[in-house]
């Protein structure tokens, strides 16, 4: 069997572990992969790198692969995600700070996120009275789970997120300065950035993105759309590589070793034990609150991994309420036809007919 | 005549945004700002209001630029990433270069045009100046350790300069490695037999 040699990029986060581990527990080797991991800074890189060929697949936003495909903003990278790369695992963090006000004004049990959104509310009602700046949240992209997230959280309490209070986008790694300057009160993004923030000290988490939405969508492995056409080969050794790197993070007794391999200085370069207690379902909260038990906090089973259409129209409303689209029935249909399952269905049936060793 | 725009450079490294300013100068921009802090972009570009922002690749508050406007309605004028549809080597030249330029408010693509490739060009030859300088002082690294050889070399077989240099070119040319690995295991051997 010729070696493929394929070129991945991705971002430093919890979610791109299924790349990291088909490379790393040898499951892209298997499948005649030689298969390089590239560490990017921004998705606005890993979206133009797949768009010139500089890479062959990208760790992606699912709404960031919708918006490059329908060329909103500017860039028109048409993209296809022939799976997901996870689902679930983002959180709301708000500086210690902010947390405080918001337990004093929560009238119920802040468990509910819309007892947590009015209490918000009341904060911004009182802050405008006070002639004090507005609040400002921060994620990590435009086009993104998190923003979608936030804004059905606000709009539990008629709050607007870019009118009533103000956004910003943060790199992830710039999250826990940015809460601590005070430059932003709050952020939501995917593990391990909410942990971090509580492990130093300066951030409360509120919400886990389970609390707001179960099986929420979140990243996908994207490729350049007629590159799912055209090399089909390529797409399924990835794709099985993954689906059996999902099975494997599935195992308990693989845990530490995941977190170890994420932790690399080439990979998160963060400590492994943060890690391991996000993968055990284990979240750390902060502010004076014991560690709260999600399991699982981020789903990599192979049910998760299956795109999904009717995700894309989340993603569209998500969009729409934020003004980014005006959504008629050939962009749901081109949006709707990036998550399209037949390449994965055809993937996973194949690893199920495959011989057991 | 060159347009009267106000240009924002987020570039880390010092010396390439001193290039690229230097080379926007020449092509008769006035209005430059460089800027390499790049926590708190979004203010700087709030005090700065510039028409056009070039960063490099490398610098993560790229994100915190794409689509502000859409996302973000604090922001008074849009300001979105430069790509001329029409022409995808240009799109291919900036990303290899590691140069991403925006504009905001709409601006023109014929005024953006050639700013960008100004940018790429300035990219392209800091590249290249610092793979040279590598190579240069490599090569430099390499000489130093060849004499150090030759020196032992002369000692150990009481030969002139130039005939412990031949004997080690041989040597090399017999065992088909380059002259200085040749030099560096003779270094090695004189410490271990001091």
């Amino acid at each position: 069997m010729t070696t493929l040699h394929l070129r991945v990029g991705f971002m430093p986060l919890v979610d791109c572990a299924l790349v990291v581990l088909a490379k790393d527990e040898g499951f892209a080797e298997a499948e005649g992969l030689d298969l390089e991991l590239v560490r990017e800074v921004s998705w606005s890189n890993l979206r133009d790198k797949l768009n010139v060929r500089l890479f062959d697949a990208a760790h992606m936003l699912g709404p960031a692969a919708i918006a490059a495909t329908l060329g909103i903003g500017g860039v028109k990278a048409p993209m296809a995600a022939p799976l997901a790369l996870n689902r679930d695992g983002a959180a709301i963090t708000l500086s210690l700070r902010r947390f405080e006000e918001l337990s004093r004004l929560a009238e119920g049990d802040m468990a509910d996120t819309a007892v947590s959104a009015r209490a918000l509310a009341a904060m911004v009602e009182r802050r405008k009275a006070s002639g004090l700046p507005l609040l400002t949240f921060a994620v990590v992209f435009g086009f993104s789970t998190h923003i979608y997230l936030l804004g059905e959280w606000l709009g539990k309490a008629g709050l607007r997120l870019g009118e009533d209070i103000r956004f910003e986008v943060v790199p992830p790694p710039q999250t826990v300065e940015a809460l601590a300057s005070g430059r932003i009160d709050g952020f939501c993004a995917g593990a391990p950035w909410n942990s971090a923030a509580v492990a130093a000290g300066v951030g409360a988490m509120v919400h886990a993105s389970v609390d707001l939405r179960r099986n929420c969508h979140d990243k996908v492995l994207a490729w350049r759309a007629d590159d799912v056409e055209r090399r089909p080969a390529a797409v399924s050794k990835l794709g099985t590589a993954i689906l059996k790197a999902g099975a494997w993070a599935c195992r308990p007794e693989n845990v530490a070793r995941m977190a170890q391999h994420l932790s690399a200085s080439d990979r998160l370069a963060l400590p492994a034990p943060l890690i391991e207690r996000i993968l055990d379902g284990e979240l750390i909260q902060g502010a004076d609150r014991p560690s709260r038990a999600i399991l699982p906090f981020i789903r990599f089973d192979r049910e998760a991994l299956r795109p999904d259409p009717d995700d894309a129209d989340w993603v569209l409303s998500g969009m729409q309420s934020a003004g980014q689209v005006v959504v008629t029935p050939q962009i749901r249909e081109i949006a709707r036809n990036v998550f399209a399952t037949a390449c994965f269905e055809g993937i996973s049936a194949a690893i199920d007919k495959a011989p057991k060793i | 005549m060159v347009p009267n725009l106000r240009i924002l450079i987020v570039d880390a490294n010092q010396v390439r945004a001193a290039i690229i300013e230097e080379g926007l100068r020449e092509a008769g921009y006035q209005q430059l700002v460089r800027l390499s802090a790049t926590t708190g972009l979004v203010a700087a570009i709030e005090t700065h209001d510039p028409d056009v922002v070039v960063i490099d690749l490398e610098d993560p508050s790229r994100d915190a630029l794409a689509d502000m406007f859409l996302v973000s309605r604090h922001v008074r004028r849009p300001i979105t990433m430069f790509v001329d549809q029409s022409d995808s080597a240009s799109i291919e030249a900036a990303v290899e270069a590691g140069v991403s330029a925006y504009i905001v408010d709409g601006l023109k693509k014929e005024r953006m045009q050639p700013i960008l490739q100004t940018c790429i060009s300035r990219f392209n030859a800091f590249r290249k100046l610092r793979e040279e300088l590598d190579e240069a002082r490599s090569q430099l690294e390499d000489r130093k350790t060849i004499d150090r050889a030759k020196a032992i070399v002369m000692r150990l077989k009481d030969l002139s300069e130039d005939e412990a240099y031949a004997l080690m070119r041989r040597t090399a040319m017999n065992e088909k490695r380059k002259l200085v690995d040749i030099a560096r295991s003779l270094i090695t051997a004189a410490e271990m037999l001091k």
